[in-house]
């Protein structure tokens, strides 16, 4: 009986941490289906929008929703300009320049934000009175809950909107084939632009989720959610949307099952070990289609 | 309604058009035949704008169209079959007609244009809910063409239709194309395939390594010496 309250448990805290991860992962496999690139700088978007939601919080004393918000346009708009400013200029040129670019924008934003904020760490604000709930011997926390119903309601919302919007179809297009979409009367800059912006989106929604569940932010926080995330999205077959879903949940699954029953310490070895397994069985990941060789 | 005055197109170095000029009227299907690499894809992406021409002018509807942005000139009421069909795979047959309708707005009116592709092209309708990318070749080119007419052009470029379809498929095509055209859509035809195009067309070019090195009336063409040595086998 124990046993079986320990592994709910352990299951329940890996969906949790494993939805932030989905979450993230959705900006990399969005902008990778649509310009080929893996977005480095998109780890930072969590941290911005984790420090943004600080500052409103503790500086300007805003209630909770418009904090969520005034952090998501922030990091929309960041994203949206990245793209504009770093990757769209190197559209046409070999992959690994834009690859290097945006391990740069990500170095520039990390520096950035250490010079205004110093490296130290600090304590992210408790907006949310989290308490327990008992279901029998099983312990879930409202935040728990709060982190994956927002998640699974962002999630069907971007796949409603990918699949059933003209926008979305766009995207679909655009992200397939880029000179044909242009021929539907497509605006190729529109829709990239909206794909960062939605990215980003999801992204500063689960940084702050993130910054919640572990409540201490600095300058080089994005660093491993967002490898993490990364990793999810590859895991499912980066490009696919379902496929960073997945990827998200299996992560955070691995980890906590890892942190509960071998070691703290072994969570990122074993995660990053089912990479490797994954991607030697499957290189193009758990959805992904025959091997395209790109990047 | 086409004016093509003197174009010069580049790939970096490679000066691939040289001095092009020809034009379509209104009502015709006009073609430009010539063997693989004589520049007619790259002609067909000037007028639509995923190229630019370094120097040189196109016009359409006595307006200069050659610095216009391509995903604007579907607006305009030129659409592009592109060679190779370039269907959306991963989409379905219903999505990428739609796509074919990006631009309109009116609903209904776009409900009609569904009606009267799916009247042209039964098989399209049958598998309205299939990935294009499961289609055979045959029924991705009606896509690509049916696509393109979603969006009720004014002038249809069409970039070898019948490459790499069986010789029935072709002729279904071409009847398409003769269809199309009688209905009231000016057709830029692009093709290897010079018997057919020159069979369904009014006017021609031929084109060789970027030049028009012969043009005049289809029927004249296809009786022309030099022409049915060289194209017609
Ligand atoms: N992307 C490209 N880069 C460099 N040269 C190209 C490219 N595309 C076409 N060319 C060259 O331009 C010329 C015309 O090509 P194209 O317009 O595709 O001919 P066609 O459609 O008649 O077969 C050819 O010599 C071809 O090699
Ligand atoms: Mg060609």
């Amino acid at each position: 009986m124990e046993g079986i309250i320990k592994f709910l448990q352990q299951l329940i805290n890996g969906i949790h941490v494993g939805s932030i991860y989905a979450l993230i992962a959705l900006g990399y496999t969005m902008v990778y289906g649509i310009v080929q690139l893996i977005n480095f700088a998109h780890g930072d978007i969590i941290m911005m929008g984790a420090f943004i939601a600080f500052i409103s919080i503790t500086v300007l004393k805003l209630p909770i929703i418009l904090v969520i918000l005034i952090s998501v346009i922030f990091c929309m708009i960041s994203g949206i300009l990245i793209e504009k400013i770093a990757y769209k200029p190197l559209r046409n040129s070999p992959r690994i320049s834009a690859l290097i670019t945006a391990i740069g924008v990500s170095l520039f934003l990390e520096n950035l934000f250490m010079l205004i904020f110093t490296p130290n760490p600090k304590p992210f604000p408790n907006v949310l009175k989290v308490y327990q709930i008992n279901i029998g011997n099983l312990q879930i926390s409202n935040l728990t809950i709060i982190t994956i119903v927002v998640s699974v309601i962002l999630m069907i919302g971007l796949d409603f909107f990918v699949k059933h919007t003209k926008t979305g179809k766009a995207m679909r297009a655009v992200s397939e084939d880029q000179g044909a979409a242009q021929l539907m009367g497509i605006n190729v800059n529109t829709t990239i632009s909206v794909t960062f912006a939605i990215g980003s989106a999801l992204g500063a929604i689960g940084g702050i989720l993130y910054s919640i569940a572990y409540p201490v932010i600095d300058p080089f926080m994005g660093i491993m959610p967002g490898l993490k995330a990364f990793i999810a999205a590859v895991l499912g077959g980066i490009g696919i949307i379902p496929g960073a879903m997945l990827g998200g949940f299996i992560m955070g699954i691995a980890e906590s099952f890892t942190k509960g029953y071998i070691s703290s310490q072994l969570a990122d070895a074993v995660v990053f070990g089912i990479l490797i397994l994954v991607l030697s069985i499957k290189p193009s990941g758990i959805f992904g289609k025959n091997i395209k060789e790109k990047v | 309604m086409l004016k093509v005055n003197d174009i010069n197109v580049y790939y970096g170095a490679i000066h691939a058009i040289k001095g092009i000029s020809f034009e379509v009227n209104e009502g015709e299907i006009v073609t430009l035949i010539g063997a693989n690499g004589a520049g007619k894809t790259t002609i067909l992406h000037t007028i639509s704008g995923l190229m630019k021409a370094k120097t040189g002018e196109i016009s359409f509807l006595n307006q200069k169209i050659d610095s216009i942005e391509a995903h604007k000139l579907l607006e305009m009421g030129i659409a592009h079959v592109p060679e190779g069909r370039r269907v959306f795979a991963q989409m379905t047959v219903q999505e990428n007609l739609e796509m074919g309708a990006f631009t309109r707005k009116d609903k209904k009116e776009i409900e009609e244009s569904f009606e009267s592709i799916f009247a042209k092209f039964p098989r399209l309708k049958e598998r309205r809910k299939q990935l294009a990318g499961t289609l055979s070749g045959g029924e991705q080119q009606m896509l690509a063409i049916g696509r393109a007419l979603m969006s009720k052009p004014k002038l249809l470029l069409m970039d070898e239709p019948s490459m790499g379809l069986a010789p029935i498929l072709v002729q279904e095509i071409f009847n398409i194309i003769k269809e199309i055209n009688a209905s009231g859509t000016t057709v830029l035809l692009v093709e290897q395939n010079a018997n057919m195009a020159l069979s369904i067309a009014h006017r021609a070019y031929v084109l060789e390594t970027g030049k028009i090195v012969l043009s005049g009336n289809a029927k004249d063409l296809l009786g022309n010496e030099n022409v049915k040595k060289a194209y017609l086998g």
